[in-house]
C-alpha cells in the first residue's frame, strides 16, 4: 500500500504538473524551432509573442463573458483563441512585411536578424503593457478541478490524493490535436514538404521551383497559432503576466535547443526535457522516501537535490551541458 | 579636425540636451542622467570591446553588471565578525573543495584517454563533491543566516572603501568570463547569444538565493560612498560660504536678514545634492576617459588591427598565424571585466546592492541598443549610444506624455482611453526604444557614429 502511495505521490506533484508544463513548453519550442529552421535566426521575441497572443484571448474573453456568452464546465478562453489566433496571424505577417523581409531580401547575417528580433521584443512588449497593463491576470473559468484529492481517496482508499486540474487535461489533449495536425502537416502534405526542404537547403529548395514567400508566410501563421495556443495554455494553467511570459522564452530555447534546433520533434520533446528535468531535480523527495523506506531509516531532511529557486537554472545547466558535448541537440538538428 | 565634425556635432547635441533639462526640470535630474549616461557608456564600451572589435555576441551583460555589484558589497562592508565566527571556517573548507574538484578534474582529463570511464570518473568526482559541499555548508548557512536576520545575516565584506571595488568588480567578472569563454566560446553567433544570456540568469538566480553571500533579495543598503553625505556638507563652512558665494546676486536682492538666513539654508540643501553628484560625475567621467584612452590606443594598435582581421575574416586570420581561440577568449574577458567596472560604479552611485533588479531588459538588451544604435566598433559611437539611449530611456514618459496629450487634446480629460493611455505612459519606452533600434538597423544600420577605419 505504501508502495502505491508513494508512486501516487510522485504521480501529482511530479508527473501531472511536469506533463502540462512541459507541453506548453513544448508548443513554443516548435514555433521557434521552426523559425530558426527555416528563417534561420534565433527570434528572441517568441515569448512576448506568446504573452500577444494570449493578451488578445484575455481580451475575447472577456468580451464574451460581458455579452454572455460561455462554454459550461469548459473555460470561454477556448471560444476565444481562435479569434486571437487570427489577430496573431495578421500581427506576425505584418512585422514580417514591415521588419523582417528587408534583411531576408538582402541576405543579412543571421545575427542581424536577431537583433532586430529584439527591436520586435521591445515592441511587443511595449504594445502588451500598454494595452493590457503589467498586471498578473487570470481569466480562468468554468470547472476547475477533473479530479479532486478527496475524491480520489475517497475512491481509492490511499493516503494520498492525485489531483487533475481541467487545464493540465485540457494542455494535453490540445498539445496533443495541434502537434499532430502540425507533424502531419510537415510530413505529408505538399507544402509541408517544401517547408522541410526549404529548411534542409535553400538553394536546391528554391531549384526545385517551391515558392520560398509562401513557405515563410506559412512559416509565421504556425508560429503565431502555436504561440497564441501555448500561450493561452500556460495563462489558463497558471496565470498571465508579461513578465513571466518574457522569462519563458529562456526554458522555450533551452527546450528547442536541447531538441537539436530547426527540428521540430526534437523540440516537442526538448520541452519535456526541461519541464521533467526542472520538476524533477527541485522537488523535495522526503515523503516519497517516508513511504518507501522502513520506519527506522526515515529521512530528517527535505532531501531535495536544488531548492526551488534554482528552477531556472537546471533547465540552463542542461541547455549548456548539451551546447557543450552534443551542439547539434540530443534529436539531431542543424549541425552548428 | 573636419573628419572629426560628426563626433563634436553628436556630442554638442548631446550636452545641450543635458544642459536642457537641467534648465528645465532641475540639476539634480540633469546631473543624476549624466551619472548614469557615464555608468552606461562604461557598459557600452564593454560590450562594443567585444561586439564592435571582435564580433563575439554577449548577451551575459547583465551576469557581469551584478557581479560588479557584489564586488562593491565585497569590498566595502565590514566584515561581519559573529558570523564568520560561527561560519567562516566551515565556508573556507567549501572553496577548498572546489578547488579540489577542478583540479582533480582537470587531473582527470589531462592523465586519461577519452572513454566513457573517464566521463563516469568526472562525473563521480562531481557529485561526491557536491554532496560534500552540501554537507559542509548546510549547517554553516544556517547558522551565517541566523545572526541578527533583519540587519546581517551574511558573511559582511572586507570593509576597505569602496573604490577598490571598482577593480575588483573588473577582476570578478573577468574571471567569470574567463570560465565562460573556455565553454562556450566555440559556439556559433546565436548560439552563444543564447548560452551567455542563460549563463547570466543563472548568475542573478545565485546572487538571488545565496544569502549568506549578500543578503540575497533582503538587499545590501547604506553602502560607503568614496563622495562626502550631504548632511556633513550643510553643515561644514567652507561650503555654506562657497554657495553664498555662488548665489550672492540672489541674496543681495533681499535685505531681510531671517528671510535671507533661510533662502541661504535652502539653497546650502539644494546644491548639497548637486555637489554630491557633481563629485559623482567627476570620478565617472575620469574612469570613462581613462578607457577611451586605452581602447583608443588598443583600437589602433597592431593589436586592434589583428582583431578586426580575426572578425572580418578569421579563416584567413587563422592562416596568417593568428590564435584566433586565444584572441577571443582574450577580448571576452577584456570586455567584460569593463562591464564589472559599470556594474561596480553603478553599486557605488546608488549606495544599495537589490539583487533583485537586475533585469535582462535593463541590463543586457537596453545595453546591447545602445552598442547598436550609438555605432559599433566606434568608441566615440558606442559611448553616444550609452548617452543617447539612456537619456531617451528616462525622458521618455514627458515626451510621452506630452505627445499622448497632443494628440487626444480634442477629447476629454475623463475620457476612459485617455486616462488608460496616461496610466501606461512607463510602458512607452519599451515602444521607443524598439522602433529606435528598428529605424536605426534598417536606415542606418552601422550606427549613429559609423567605424571608421583609417586605411595606410
Amino acid at each position: 500500500m505504501d508502495f502505491i502511495n508513494a508512486i501516487v505521490l510522485l504521480l501529482n506533484y511530479i508527473f501531472v504538473p511536469a506533463l502540462s508544463y512541459g507541453s506548453q513548453l513544448a508548443l513554443g519550442a516548435i514555433f521557434v524551432s521552426l523559425i530558426y529552421g527555416i528563417l534561420r535566426f534565433a527570434y528572441f521575441s517568441a515569448g512576448d509573442l506568446m504573452s500577444f497572443g494570449t493578451m488578445f484571448t484575455i481580451l475575447f474573453t472577456w468580451y464574451f463573458q460581458s455579452i454572455g456568452i460561455s462554454l459550461g464546465v469548459l473555460p470561454t478562453a477556448l471560444l476565444a483563441i481562435p479569434f486571437a489566433v487570427i489577430i496573431s496571424i495578421l500581427f506576425t505577417l505584418g512585422m514580417d512585411k514591415v521588419v523582417f523581409s528587408y534583411y531576408r531580401i538582402k541576405k543579412s547575417p543571421p545575427v542581424m536578424l536577431a537583433m532586430v528580433s529584439i527591436g520586435v521584443m521591445f515592441v511587443t512588449q511595449a504594445i502588451v503593457r500598454i494595452i493590457i497593463g503589467p498586471f498578473d491576470r487570470r481569466f480562468f473559468d468554468g470547472e476547475r478541478f477533473i479530479l479532486k484529492a478527496n475524491e480520489f481517496k475517497e475512491m481509492t482508499g490511499l493516503n494520498e490524493g492525485l489531483s487533475i486540474k481541467s487545464t493540465q487535461a485540457l494542455t494535453l489533449f490540445v498539445t496533443i490535436v495541434v502537434v499532430s495536425i502540425l507533424f502531419w502537416f510537415l510530413n505529408k502534405t505538399k507544402t509541408g514538404k517544401s517547408m522541410r526542404a526549404y529548411s534542409d537547403n535553400e538553394d536546391l529548395a528554391l531549384l526545385s521551383g517551391i515558392d520560398p514567400k509562401k513557405v515563410v508566410m506559412i512559416t509565421w501563421v504556425i508560429a503565431a497559432v502555436l504561440a497564441t495556443i501555448g500561450g493561452a495554455l500556460y495563462g489558463l494553467d497558471k496565470s498571465f503576466k508579461p513578465f513571466t511570459y518574457f522569462n519563458n522564452m529562456l526554458p522555450i530555447f533551452a527546450a528547442a535547443i536541447v531538441g537539436g534546433i530547426g527540428n521540430p520533434f526534437g523540440a516537442f520533446l526538448g520541452g519535456y526535457v526541461i519541464a521533467f528535468s526542472e520538476i524533477l531535480l527541485t522537488y523535495a523527495y522526503r515523503k516519497f522516501f517516508v513511504y518507501i523506506l522502513p520506519e527506522s531509516m526515515e529521512p530528517n531532511s527535505l532531501i531535495q537535490l536544488l531548492s526551488t529557486d534554482y528552477k531556472f537554472a537546471v533547465s540552463f545547466s542542461i541547455l549548456v551541458i548539451v551546447l557543450l558535448f552534443r551542439p547539434s541537440g540530443i534529436f539531431k538538428g542543424k549541425v552548428i | 579636425m573636419k573628419q572629426h565634425k560628426d563626433v563634436i556635432v553628436a556630442y554638442a547635441i548631446m550636452l545641450g540636451l543635458i544642459i536642457l533639462v537641467g534648465v528645465l526640470q532641475s540639476w539634480s535630474i540633469a546631473l543624476s542622467i549624466l551619472c548614469f549616461c557615464l555608468i552606461s557608456a562604461v557598459m557600452t564600451m564593454g560590450a562594443n570591446i567585444q561586439w564592435g572589435y571582435a564580433g563575439l555576441i554577449n548577451f551575459g551583460i547583465m551576469g557581469y553588471t551584478a557581479l560588479g555589484g557584489l564586488a562593491a558589497v565585497l569590498v566595502s562592508v565590514p566584515p561581519v565578525k559573529e558570523a564568520w565566527q560561527v561560519g567562516g571556517l566551515s565556508m573556507i573548507l567549501c572553496v577548498f573543495v572546489i578547488v579540489a574538484i577542478v583540479f582533480s578534474i582537470r587531473f582527470i582529463l589531462k592523465k586519461f584517454k577519452k572513454t566513457k570511464k573517464r566521463n563516469y570518473g568526472i562525473a563521480a568526482v562531481i557529485i561526491t563533491g557536491l554532496i560534500l559541499l552540501r554537507l559542509i555548508s548546510g549547517p554553516a548557512i544556517e547558522s551565517i543566516e541566523a545572526v541578527s536576520p533583519a540587519t546581517t545575516g551574511f558573511l559582511g565584506g572586507m570593509g576597505l572603501p569602496i573604490l577598490f571595488s571598482w577593480i575588483v568588480g573588473a577582476f570578478f567578472a573577468g574571471a567569470l568570463a574567463y570560465v565562460i569563454g573556455k565553454i562556450a566560446l566555440g559556439l556559433r553567433a546565436d548560439y552563444l547569444a543564447i548560452a551567455t544570456l542563460l549563463i547570466s540568469e543563472i548568475v542573478i538566480a545565485v546572487i538571488k538565493h545565496e544569502d549568506w553571500l549578500a543578503r540575497g533579495v533582503k538587499n545590501v543598503i547604506g553602502l560607503k560612498r568614496p563622495v562626502p553625505y550631504e548632511i556633513d556638507l550643510q553643515t561644514k563652512e567652507w561650503f555654506i560660504n562657497l554657495v553664498e558665494k555662488f548665489h550672492r546676486g540672489t541674496l543681495n536682492l533681499i535685505t531681510d536678514t531671517l528671510e535671507k538666513q533661510q533662502l541661504l539654508k535652502q539653497l546650502v540643501i539644494e546644491s548639497s545634492t548637486v555637489f554630491v553628484k557633481l563629485c559623482f560625475a567627476g570620478l565617472f567621467i575620469a574612469v570613462v576617459t581613462i578607457l577611451l584612452i586605452i581602447t583608443q590606443k588598443a583600437l589602433y594598435s597592431p593589436w586592434g588591427r589583428m582583431m578586426r582581421a580575426i572578425r572580418d575574416n578569421e579563416e584567413a586570420a587563422n592562416a596568417m598565424g593568428k590564435n584566433v581561440v586565444k584572441q577571443h577568449l582574450l577580448i571576452f574577458v577584456l570586455g567584460s571585466a569593463i562591464v564589472g567596472i559599470a556594474g561596480a560604479m553603478m553599486v557605488t552611485y546608488d549606495g544599495l546592492f537589490t539583487p533583485g533588479s537586475y533585469r535582462p531588459m535593463r541590463y543586457t538588451f537596453l545595453i546591447w541598443v545602445m552598442v547598436i544604435v550609438g555605432g559599433s566598433g566606434n568608441n566615440f559611437g558606442a559611448i553616444l549610444g550609452g548617452f543617447a539611449v539612456w537619456f531617451l530611456w528616462i525622458e521618455a514618459a514627458p515626451i510621452a506624455l506630452f505627445l499622448i496629450n497632443f494628440f487626444t487634446s480634442g477629447l476629454e480629460e475623463t475620457n476612459t482611453f485617455r486616462v488608460h493611455l496616461v496610466n501606461s505612459i512607463p510602458y512607452f519606452r519599451y515602444l521607443m526604444m524598439g522602433i529606435g533600434l528598428l529605424l536605426i538597423m534598417r536606415y542606418r544600420s552601422r550606427g549613429i557614429l559609423p567605424e571608421k577605419i583609417k586605411h595606410i
